[in-house]
């Protein structure tokens, strides 16, 4: 078990930039409404892979970039990680453990949940929008987590080197 | 509760308490938001974190901006001439049109002298590029590539070749984020171009249709009407195209029609928007030697008080307002 702080974190820093771009990176009108949360879905990987490292206040920060990233109100996308992530470093003894079906069925539940904090929050301050558009994202979430947790588990074995 | 959660796995994931951590956090994100919807106190924090976001969105936008630039240095000949034809063509007949718009401008000054208005303020505008959307469907948002280096300002309003775009919400150092019209939080006062009807124009969150709430089942207006700027909410300069009247429908029973509205400017499809500015010092050159050299060179013009997206109300009309207050003091 090594968390080499100094070098080896790079991947991930790496990866969660890279999920950043994805998230700001233009895409045609159609698929706007199905972009998955790319952010979230690292965000889970790696904290459900180094709890002690990532976990609910690297999504914090991470979430005020997203707020700022996409103009919405500072601190919601911050709140939503926030809670996603308590409940991922929670269980994420479990969650090793669970086959990949089961595992994505899981992050379909966590999704929903980031997405109806913002759902809640755009009530609070009166942002109206149709309750359809928050499923997209989940769906589309859900659809690409075993190629997302592909992908992060080939750049884990770079980190535990 | 803290001391029993903390399991010794391995490095302890639970160090300081994972919950009272959740609790921080959240109780900080609240608090947060709650200051940021009530103010614009956290325009600073925006800034400061809008920076380091900039670097992420020029990598982005690489892709595309390098595409253009290829396409743009392989045109062929051919196809240059052909532009370079066409735009002379559309040179000529610009200019054409903007002679006479120039006779009529210095006349529409004069008359206004004449009325004791204040004349219209003349403005500057300037190109920006788009650089990315907004990702979040919910709003309406789109940044350029120009910033407060550029001179851009909060509340500053842009425009496309057919009609308003939006207006500046947040000007950071070399790009800027905009507020589009069909934003479901942006209202805009408007007026219906044929009759000076006043009304607002409000954002559905859809690209192409504006709704107008608040016209009564009796308003003259009608599919095809034009809406332009009516220059009363302080942030838009008054008269640029703003939408066309889509759909009338009077219901008898509710006190305000359905009247729905397509925006000019291809809200979805731009790439390249105009930011204007209003230019105060330089008044249109009308040989009028009337006997009163009053110093007008202060009106605070829609400059700096248009930073909130939505009301309008608030504002004082720059067109009539200002105009006493440095007279009083004597």
């Amino acid at each position: 078990m090594s968390d080499a702080r100094a070098n080896g974190q790079t991947p991930i820093i790496i990866s969660l930039v890279v999920s950043l771009m994805l998230a700001i990176a233009p895409a045609p009108d159609w698929a706007e409404p199905f972009r998955p949360d790319w952010v979230t879905l690292t965000l889970i990987y790696w904290s459900m892979t180094f709890p002690g490292n990532y976990s609910v206040g690297v999504a914090w920060i991470i979430g005020l970039i997203v707020d700022v990233a996409q103009g919405t109100l500072l601190g919601q996308h911050a709140l939503a990680f926030t809670i996603v992530i308590y409940v991922t470093v929670k269980f994420h003894l479990q969650l090793r453990q669970f086959p990949i079906l089961q595992l994505t069925a899981t992050v379909f539940a966590l999704l929903a949940l980031y997405q109806f904090v913002l759902f809640w929050i755009n009530g609070v301050a009166g942002v109206n929008a149709p309750v359809v558009a928050y499923w997209g994202p989940v769906l589309s979430g859900t659809l690409v987590w075993p190629l997302v947790s592909i992908i992060l588990a080939g750049l884990r074995q770079r980190v535990r080197r | 509760m803290a001391a029993a959660e903390s399991k010794k796995q391995h490095r302890s994931p639970y160090s300081p308490a994972l919950g009272l951590r959740l609790l921080l956090l959240a109780g900080l994100s609240i608090l947060i938001q709650y200051i940021d919807h009530r103010d614009n106190h956290l325009d600073a924090v925006r800034k400061a974190i809008g920076a380091t976001v900039y670097p992420l969105r020029v990598v982005v936008d690489a892709p595309v901006s390098a595409w253009r630039w290829l396409g743009d240095t392989t045109a062929s000949r051919n196809q240059l001439q052909l532009d370079n034809s066409r735009l002379n063509t559309e040179r000529l007949m610009t200019q054409a049109r903007l002679q006479r718009y120039s006779a009529l401008e210095a006349e529409n000054a004069r008359l206004r002298d004449m009325l004791e208005a204040r004349t219209r303020v003349r403005e500057r505008v300037r190109v920006a590029e788009i650089m990315s959307v907004s990702a979040n469907p919910f709003r309406h948002v789109l940044v350029v590539d120009k910033g407060t280096n550029a001179g851009v300002f909060d509340g500053q309003a842009i425009v496309d070749a057919n009609g308003v775009v939006g207006q500046v919400i947040e000007a950071g150092v070399a790009s800027s984020q905009c507020l589009l019209i069909s934003d479901p939080g942006h209202d805009l006062p408007v007026e219906v171009n044929r009759n000076g009807l006043r009304t607002i124009a409000r954002g559905t969150g859809n690209f192409d249709q504006l709704d107008l709430p608040f016209l009564p089942n009796n308003a003259d207006i009608e599919p095809g009407d034009l809406l332009v700027t009516s220059g009363l909410g302080g942030v838009f300069p008054s008269g640029y195209p703003v939408a066309v009247v889509d759909t009338v429908t009077r219901l008898p029973q509710e006190p305000f029609a359905l009247v729905t509205a397509r925006p000019s400017a291809a809200l979805n499809q731009v790439r390249e928007v105009m930011l204007i500015w209003a230019d105060e010092d330089e008044e249109p050159e009308i040989p009028i030697s009337e006997p009163e050299p009053e110093p007008e060179a202060n009106q605070p013009v829609d400059s700096e008080t248009g930073s909130d997206t939505g009301d309008l109300t608030d504002e004082s009309t720059p067109e009539t307002g200002d105009e006493t207050e440095g007279e009083t003091s004597e």
